[in-house]
């Protein structure tokens, strides 16, 4: 396993966000975690990347208990659900600052940002600032900025939510795509069941805190294990085909 | 038949509406209106006139009422010369000190989250709505001799009050919110997501604020700094309690014009009052061209 969340408990002023959770993620797997607004899919997300700190449990990356040890001695890229860009900074400076503050020399920094531009097909946009961006590209910037110090890990907190529904779908495939291409373990926290289904080899189910399933695609369509995720895939069916 | 009827109805309900809307763009017309228009424009010429250009015109010819060479002399005067040191000096050190803490405040008060939160942000707003001679008495209450603290202060020969210290601050005290005020929603409408990308790929406290809150706060920054200038130049009754009005030592601008005028030195007062009136109107033009360059 590569990550493993061992009986994580957390609270928020009462609130039990994360309740006994347990799973675990193979290299190079690309999991979902998927549930209703408010059943701490992020906090879980948040505790991953030591944006929170879990009250009981081992959080596990690559074998090493990094329970105690800040986020970014984690070695793991975060995308932000409104993608969080430096409005103050170009493209470029946005994709090169992990490696600024690593203290990576000039030219060093110039080469790595030109790659991701490159694989992003963005190369002529680094001088632009983010509001010149439309959403999708925002996106695919928030993609390169965290993959840029080279992470072992790629952690997205809703990573379509802010793109308008035509787009959406190209978008998906794309990040799919180039997940795939830079074979990094990726964990994305949505509500829409459709993106889990169609993006994620593991799918993960959370309602109330608490995990109901774990699964691929396939096993959680076909055989629902409680009746949560069984109404859920249902109803989401449901909403889908009304629309 | 019924139908062409109606087709012709609905064109007399459009023409109609059209009509209608002619005559909200053309309000013009309307007699009525147009008196009530000049009416509120008149009233608040008259209004500007009376509390802000009137007492402008007032100072300027009272101070030259005695001609030039006595302006001259009143503000060239020993004493003047003195007071206005002592304004800049308080300004310059309430404005630096209101500047670190108000950043440090409202930084700490947007992006993190803590209990007491709410309380620390309603007490950085007390000396808003406390009045100045109750702050100035209540530093002579507690570093005057008979005071909490009078006893160590004496015992190290420290003086803060009827002196320097306490005036500095006391202008400190009053003009403390201004800086947080312009600061806090500002960052709070920027959120935390950026500093978190920030913090998450390894960067320190120091290089997330220049980087990244810094360029934000920029142009609130600087017209909070102005704002608190003006207001720590013009302070009058907490720095009017605790400096003890001594001529030369703690008397400042607002204070000399005070006790000039209860001499019945007219020209004098206002002379120097012009000062702190160049003062004003210079960062008036300050604060308008930073909004200026802001938009």
């Amino acid at each position: 396993m590569y990550v493993e969340m061992k009986d994580i408990c957390k609270t928020f002023d009462g609130f039990q966000a994360s309740d006994h959770v347990s799973f675990g993620i193979e290299k190079g797997q690309m999991a979902a975690l998927l549930g209703p607004s408010g059943s701490g899919k992020t906090t879980i997300l948040r505790m991953l990347a030591g944006l929170d700190r879990p009250d009981s449990g081992d959080i596990m990356i690559n074998g090493f208990r990094v329970n105690d040890l800040p986020g970014n001695k984690r070695g793991i890229g975060f995308v932000f659900q409104n993608y969080a860009l430096f409005r103050y900074m170009t493209v470029a400076d946005n994709i090169g600052f992990g490696l600024e503050v690593q203290k990576k020399s000039k030219a060093e920094i110039k080469e790595r940002v030109e790659e991701l531009l490159e694989l992003i097909s963005m190369e002529d946009l680094g001088k632009r600032y983010p509001h010149q961006l439309s959403g999708g590209q925002k996106q695919r910037v928030a993609f390169a900025r965290a993959l840029a110090p080279g992470p072992g890990l790629l952690l997205l907190d809703e990573p379509f939510a802010a793109i308008d529904a035509k787009v959406r779908r190209e978008l998906r495939n794309w990040l799919r795509d180039m997940i795939g291409r830079v074979g990094i373990t990726s964990i994305f926290v949505t509500h829409d069941q459709e993106e889990a289904m169609e993006v994620a080899n593991q799918v993960i189910i959370i309602n109330q805190g608490k995990i109901e399933q774990i699964g691929t695609p396939e096993e959680i369509c076909f055989h629902p294990k409680t009746e949560f995720v069984a109404d859920f895939i249902e109803t989401e069916r449901f909403s889908q085909g009304g629309k | 038949m019924a139908k062409k009827k109606q087709r012709s109805y609905q064109q007399d309900v459009v023409g109609d509406s059209i009509n209608s809307i002619q005559k909200v763009v053309k309000p013009s017309e309307e007699g009525g209106s147009r008196i009530v228009k000049y009416l509120l424009i008149g009233l608040s010429v008259l209004f500007l006139f009376v509390m802000l250009a009137l007492p402008l015109a007032v100072v300027a010819a009272n101070a030259w009422k005695e001609g030039w060479e006595a302006y001259r002399k009143a503000v060239m005067d020993e004493y003047t010369i003195k007071a206005l040191q002592l304004t800049l000096l308080a300004t310059v050190t309430a404005v630096a000190v209101n500047t670190v803490f108000g950043v440090f405040a409202a930084f700490l008060l947007s992006k993190f989250y803590f209990r007491g939160r709410q309380a620390l942000a309603a007490l950085i707003d007390i000396p808003f709505s406390i009045s100045p001679v109750i702050a100035g008495l209540v530093f002579i209450l507690t570093f005057g001799n008979m005071g909490w603290m009078g006893d160590f202060l004496d015992k190290y020969d420290i003086k803060i009050v009827f002196a320097v210290p306490g005036v500095i601050l006391a202008t400190i005290f009053v003009t403390f919110p201004f800086v947080f005020r312009e600061l806090f929603p500002v960052l709070n409408a920027q959120g935390k997501d950026e500093e978190e990308a920030a913090a998450l790929m390894g960067a320190n406290g120091w290089r997330i604020f220049w980087r990244i809150t810094f360029p934000h706060i920029k142009w609130a920054l600087l017209y909070g700094i102005i704002l608190c200038s003006a207001r720590a130049m013009g302070e009058f009754g907490a720095v009017s309690v605790i400096s003890g009005h001594l001529r030369g030592k703690t008397n400042t601008l607002p204070l000399h014009v005070e006790i000039l005028y209860n001499e019945f030195n007219t020209a004098a007062a206002f002379a120097v009052s012009s000062i702190l009136v160049a003062l004003a109107v210079l960062i008036l033009i300050v604060k308008s061209l930073v909004e200026w360059k802001k938009k």
